[in-house]
C-alpha cells in the first residue's frame, strides 16, 4: 500500500456561536478528533447529515482552515499555516469543487478566463500555453470553446459545474475535495457530472474527498466511505462494504433509507428524534437518543473508533470485535 | 392577448449596444462640452477673463458681438470668464471626487480585508466625518491654512469618502460570503489580485454611481464656499465665486448670476442621468 497523500490525525474545530444579543457564546465542535488518510488515486466519501461536519473536515483537509488541534500532512509535509506563500503555492495540488458552482464564479468574467485563472495566478506557462491549456480543460470536461466565452448567467447549472471542475483541474493537481458538488443540479444532471469525475479521476490518477448526504451518489464514485455524525467518524471502510454490511446503527439507517435498485425493500429503519444539533451533543454516544438499540452504556460512555478488520473502522459499543461477531449481527 | 403572448418567446435581441436614450446622449454630449470647455479654455476664450471693459459694464447678453453673454459690473466678458469658471470647477469637482473615491475605497477594503480593529477604526472615522458638518469642516481648515487651489481640492477630497468606504467595506464582506472571493482566493491569489481583479470589477457599478452623486455634490460645495468668499478667491474665478458676487447685481443684471448657475445645473444634471444609466449598462446580468 502507497503512502497517503493526505493524512488528517485527530483533528479538531470548533466554532464559538453566540444566541441572541446578549446570550454567552456556546462552543460549537464541528470536528471532534477525527482521523482519515488518503491514498493517490482514491476517492474517498464521506456521507452525514448537515451539521455532521463534513464540510469543516473538508475545509481542513484542503488546508483552508487550521485545525484546533491535531495535524493535517499534505504529501508527508505538514499543511502550511493559511495565507502563507507556501501555502498558496500547495493550491495548485490541491483543488476545491463547490456546491454552489454560481456563486464560486466572477459574474463579470467571461468562463475561459476564470478557468485559466489558477494559471494566471501560479505563473505557469507563457499566455499562449495558457490558452492551449484552457482549451485542453473545457474540452476535457465536454464544454466546447463557445461555452468559454459566456458568462457564468448563460450557462446551466451542469455546465458551471463542469467550469469549476475544468478550473479546479488545470493546474493538475493530486487532491480534488468536492463539497457536495451534485446536490444543487438535477438528477439527470448529477449523473453526468458524477461520470465526468470519476472519468478524470480514472485519467488523472486523483485522490478525491466526495462530501455528500447522497449515499448512491457516494456509493456510485468512492472507493473508501467514512459517515459521519455530529463532528466523529462512526463507521469507515470501502464502500462495497459499508453499504452492503452496514455496522453502526447509523449507518444502517442510512443504507436502508437509500433504495437500491433491483434488490427487494428490505425493512427500514426509520429514525425518530431531534436531528443532532452540534451545539447541545447529547453525553455518551452522540447517536444514542436517536439509536433503537441504545443502551444504558450508550447514554453514558462515549465508543471509540475500533478496527474491525483490515481498513474497517466503527464506533459503537455494541458491535463485538471479533469477525465472528460481526457475521453474527 | 398577442401582447402578453410576446413575451413569452425565448426573443434574444441581438446585443444592440450603441442605442443610447435622447437623455443620455444629451449628458454625454453636455458633459463632453464641458471637458472641451475646460480642456481648450485658453482657446477658447474671446477675451481675457480679467480684462476690465469700463465703456461696456452690465451689457445685456446677446447685445453685443465682442460680448455674446454681456459684461459684468466690471465690464468683464461674461463667456470668458464663465469658460474659465468650468475649467476651475470641474477641476476641483474631478480631482475630489477621485480623491475621495480612492481613499474611501481603500479604507473599505483594507476594513472588510483585516476586519478586527483595523475595520473599527475606519467605521469610527467614516461615522465622525458623517457626524461633522463637512462646511463647518472646510470653514476652519481654509480659516487657518488659508487658501490654495490645490488645498482646496485636497479639502474636497475629504468629502463623502465615508460612502465609498462603506459601500466598499459592505460590499467586499458581501463578496467573500458569497463565494467567488473566497473561491479566488482558494485559488492561490493574493488579496491584492482578489479586491482588484474580481471585487473591485464587481463593485465598481455600484461605485462609480456613487461617484456620480458626489460630483454634483461637490460642485454645488465648491460653490457654496465661493459663495462664502472661501473657496476660489479673486482675481481667480469658479462658478460659485461667479454666483456669489453677481449675487448683488440679480436685479439689474440677472445674467451674470444665472449663466454660472444654468451650467451648474446642467452639468450636475447631466452627471446623475449619465451615472443611472450607467449603473445599468455596467451589469452584465440584464444587458
Amino acid at each position: 500500500m502507497s503512502a497517503p497523500l493526505l493524512s488528517l490525525n485527530e483533528v479538531t474545530r470548533t466554532y464559538t456561536s453566540r444566541k441572541g444579543l446578549f446570550g454567552t457564546p456556546v462552543a460549537v465542535q464541528a470536528v471532534a478528533g477525527v482521523s482519515l488518510e488518503v491514498r493517490p488515486g482514491e476517492t474517498l466519501g464521506i456521507v452525514g447529515e448537515s451539521g455532521s461536519g463534513k464540510s469543516t473536515m473538508g475545509r481542513m483537509a484542503l488546508g483552508l482552515e487550521a485545525p484546533d488541534s491535531g495535524s493535517v500532512r499534505f504529501d508527508g509535509a505538514a499543511m502550511p499555516d493559511p495565507g502563507s506563500e507556501s501555502w498558496r503555492s500547495l493550491r495548485k495540488r490541491a483543488q476545491m469543487v463547490f456546491q454552489d458552482p454560481l456563486g464560486a464564479l466572477d459574474r463579470r468574467l467571461p468562463v475561459a478566463d476564470q478557468i485559466g485563472e489558477p494559471l494566471e495566478i501560479h505563473g505557469i506557462g507563457d499566455k499562449a500555453a495558457r490558452a492551449a491549456a484552457i482549451a485542453r480543460s473545457l474540452e476535457m470536461t465536454g464544454l466546447s470553446a463557445d461555452h468559454g466565452r459566456r458568462f457564468p448567467h448563460e450557462l446551466s447549472g451542469g455546465q458551471r459545474q463542469r467550469v469549476i471542475i475544468a478550473r479546479a483541474l488545470i493546474t493538475d493537481p493530486e487532491l480534488l475535495v468536492c463539497d457536495e458538488p451534485v446536490s444543487a443540479l438535477d438528477v439527470s444532471i448529477q449523473a453526468q457530472v458524477v461520470n465526468l469525475l470519476i472519468d478524470l479521476q480514472a485519467e488523472r490518477g486523483l485522490a478525491m474527498i466526495f462530501i455528500s448526504h447522497d449515499l448512491r451518489v457516494v456509493r456510485q464514485i468512492s472507493q473508501r466511505v467514512a459517515v459521519m455524525y455530529l463532528g466523529h467518524i462512526v463507521e469507515e471502510g470501502t464502500a462495497e462494504e459499508v453499504l452492503r454490511d452496514p455496522q453502526h446503527p447509523y449507518t444502517r439507517a442510512l443504507v436502508s433509507a437509500a433504495p437500491v435498485p433491483g434488490a427487494r425493500q428490505r425493512q427500514r429503519v426509520i429514525l425518530t428524534g431531534e436531528p443532532p444539533n452540534p451545539a447541545a451533543r447529547p453525553s455518551g454516544c452522540a447517536f444514542h437518543p436517536r439509536c433503537p438499540l441504545a443502551t444504558d452504556r450508550c447514554r453514558a460512555e462515549m465508543p471509540v473508533l475500533t478496527r474491525l478488520a483490515p481498513g474497517r473502522r466503527a464506533a459503537c459499543h455494541l458491535i463485538q470485535h471479533t469477525p465472528a461477531g460481526m457475521a453474527a449481527k | 392577448m398577442t401582447d402578453m403572448l410576446a413575451p413569452s418567446v425565448p426573443a434574444k435581441p441581438a446585443r444592440r449596444r450603441w442605442s443610447l436614450p435622447w437623455y443620455v446622449t444629451a449628458s454625454l454630449f453636455w458633459v463632453g462640452l464641458m471637458l472641451i470647455t475646460a480642456v481648450f479654455a485658453d482657446l477658447l476664450m474671446p477675451h481675457s477673463f480679467t480684462a476690465l471693459d469700463l465703456k461696456y459694464r452690465l451689457v445685456a447678453p446677446f447685445q453685443s458681438l465682442a460680448h455674446p453673454l454681456g459684461t459684468d459690473e466690471l465690464g468683464r466678458d461674461v463667456l470668458s470668464r464663465l469658460i474659465v469658471s468650468i475649467r476651475i470647477s470641474l477641476l476641483i469637482a474631478f480631482g475630489a471626487t477621485l480623491i475621495s473615491a480612492v481613499l474611501g475605497t481603500t479604507l473599505g477594503f483594507l476594513a472588510a480585508h483585516f476586519r478586527g480593529i483595523v475595520e473599527q477604526i475606519v467605521l469610527v472615522l467614516a461615522d465622525f466625518q458623517a457626524a461633522m458638518p463637512f462646511l463647518i469642516l472646510a470653514l476652519s481648515v481654509l480659516a487657518f491654512f488659508g487658501n490654495s487651489l490645490p488645498l482646496l481640492v485636497g479639502l474636497m477630497g475629504l468629502y463623502g469618502w465615508e460612502r465609498y468606504a462603506r459601500i466598499a467595506r459592505g460590499l467586499a464582506i458581501a463578496a467573500s460570503a458569497q463565494g467567488y472571493a473566497t473561491a479566488v482566493s482558494q485559488l492561490g491569489a493574493k488579496p491584492g489580485r482578489v479586491y482588484l481583479r474580481h471585487i473591485l470589477p464587481n463593485i465598481a457599478s455600484t461605485l462609480i454611481v456613487s461617484m456620480t452623486l458626489v460630483f454634483p455634490e461637490v460642485i454645488l460645495l465648491e460653490s457654496g464656499l465661493s459663495f462664502l468668499g472661501l473657496g476660489v478667491q479673486p482675481p481667480m474665478t469658479s462658478l460659485g465665486n461667479m454666483v456669489g458676487y453677481g449675487r448683488e447685481y440679480i436685479t439689474r443684471a440677472p445674467w451674470i448670476m444665472l449663466t454660472p448657475s444654468v451650467v451648474i445645473v446642467l452639468t450636475t444634471l447631466a452627471i446623475s442621468l449619465l451615472g443611472d444609466w450607467l449603473r445599468d449598462r455596467l451589469d452584465p446580468t440584464i444587458r
